[in-house]
């Protein structure tokens, strides 16, 4: 790495080898325990948007450091909500804690805080922005399913007109020397802006409206959910639904790599089938766990103990 | 033809000293009126548009007497005249002549039009990239929404 890590506010300021290291970092973290690493340091949690995965995710990446946890609290009933203004509430409670992980419904709202605070921050979602750790935690499966991202087929499947999960996980991987499949109906494709990003920088990506006809190629699908809010007809959305569900007859039925591992943001409604769940190519809960390795590594760097 | 056009233009609206906008696209010349605050001026001010122009087809002119642009100003006209060139006039002579050109990045003088960028809900000061100068792309530093052309809203 270059310069030290302060802050990890947006997967655009991550190379390819400021991302090898992250998820270096990662591994270690979770071959062996470091249980008093960040002993005697405080993480401020600062959710001021409904998340139990993200949240509890942290402060159990933060205890197994040996670092203890300070939660802001409902959002809806702290004072948040008395209309104080936000970089106030950041610099109050940057007086508090020694590292402040936020989410937030704006976007941008990391990137004050890491502004005004003067501490480490962590963006744990701002709106339909960024989530950095949530990039890092699904590169970090990626590459400990298959040994390592380069060279693989990738395939994003459902909404992804506007998953933000996908759309960062694909600039991500585009550092990375990957063939890029993106499987959605007309009405969700990937925006032109993601898209125009691949070209540029020369990344081998191709639509499909058809999963059948990609699945036998691919060694990573990554599933979204496709909400029915999407849809003014609620007959095309039964139809999408259908045609985007994975189950295990459809992998039997087309064909796939052995070596193909599914992924999923989680939660999943039923998108994904739970016959699937018992095969090698359920990685899904695997990749949620692996929340807690990339977190720890992320927290000990912008603390300066890595 | 063009040439003849100057001409004939500066004879009658020649400025001792001052600065002229030239090669704006004409659509934005009035653009650039209003980002010059001319209605204010107490010197002499001459607004031309559809003059004839090889590289753009019809151009604006601008020329303001004893007037220096502003960094910012010069930063917005850049944003909707990427074209303009700005001459500086002293006695009578075109002493300094430049393109408008953006800086790396910019702010303060421009809005997000993402309404859910935090700096359109919080009283803080925008930044942006330029990631593209002609025509212009900016990317907010906070929500990195990427603008371009209509959707680059000047404050
Ligand atoms: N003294 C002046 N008063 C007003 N306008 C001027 C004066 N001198 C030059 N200009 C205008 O400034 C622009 C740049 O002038 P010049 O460098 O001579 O021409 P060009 O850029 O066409 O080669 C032209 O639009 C010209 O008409
Ligand atoms: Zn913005």
């Amino acid at each position: 790495m270059g310069r030290p890590i302060t802050s990890v506010i947006s997967i655009r300021g991550f190379d390819r080898k400021g991302i090898l290291y992250v998820l270096e970092q990662s591994g270690k973290m979770e071959q062996r325990p470091h249980p008093r690493l960040l002993q005697g340091h405080v993480l401020g949690l600062m959710f001021v948007e409904v998340s139990t995965r993200t949240r509890l995710s942290f402060a159990s990446a933060m205890m197994r450091l040996g670092g203890q946890v300070l939660d802001f609290g409902d959002p809806e009933r702290s004072s948040f909500k008395k209309g104080e203004g936000l970089s106030d509430t950041i610099r109050v409670m940057a007086g508090y804690c020694d590292v402040i992980a936020i989410r937030h419904p704006w976007e941008g709202a990391a990137r004050l805080a890491a502004e005004v605070s003067g501490l480490p921050v962590i963006n744990a979602g701002d709106g339909a922005n960024q989530h950095p750790t949530q990039t890092f935690l699904d590169l970090y499966t990626i590459q400990k399913t298959h040994g390592g991202i380069d060279g693989l087929t990738v395939g994003f499947l459902g909404d992804l007109r506007y998953s933000r999960t996908v759309q960062s996980l694909a600039g991500a991987m585009s550092h990375f020397d990957c063939r890029q499949c993106f499987i959605s109906p007309e009405s969700l494709r990937a925006p032109q802006h993601v898209l125009e990003e691949l070209e540029e920088r020369g990344v081998q990506h191709e639509q499909f409206s058809d999963l059948g006809e990609v699945l036998p190629q691919l060694d990573i699908l990554y599933c979204t959910r496709i909400q029915e809010e999407r849809f003014a007809d609620r007959l095309e959305y039964e139809q999408v639904k259908s045609s985007y569900r994975v189950d295990r007859a459809l992998l039997e039925h087309c064909g796939v790599k052995e070596t193909l591992r599914i992924m999923h943001p989680l939660p999943r409604v039923d998108e994904l089938s739970e016959d699937l769940d018992a095969t090698p190519y359920a990685v899904y809960f695997q990749q949620a766990r692996n929340g807690i390795p990339v977190r720890q590594a992320l927290l000990a760097m912008v603390l300066g103990k890595l | 033809m063009a040439q003849q056009a100057d001409r004939r233009e500066l004879n009658v609206s020649a400025i001792r000293n001052g600065t002229v906008i030239d090669h704006i696209h004409s659509e934005a010349t009035f653009k650039v009126a209003d980002i010059l605050q001319v209605q204010g001026e107490q010197d002499m001010v001459l607004v031309a548009m559809n003059l004839a122009s090889s590289r753009l087809g019809k151009k604006g002119i601008i020329k303001i007497e004893n007037r220096e642009l502003t960094p910012d100003e010069v930063n917005k006209i850049a944003l909707i005249a990427p074209e303009a060139t700005l001459n500086i006039i002293s006695n009578f002579q075109v002493v300094d002549k430049a393109r408008v050109e953006l800086p790396e990045s910019i702010e303060r003088i421009v809005k997000c039009f993402n309404p859910r960028c935090i700096t359109n809900n919080q009283p803080i000061v925008t930044k942006f990239e330029v990631i593209e100068s002609s025509p212009p792309a900016l990317r907010c530093l906070y929500c990195e929404r990427v603008m371009r052309g209509e959707d680059i809203i000047l404050k």
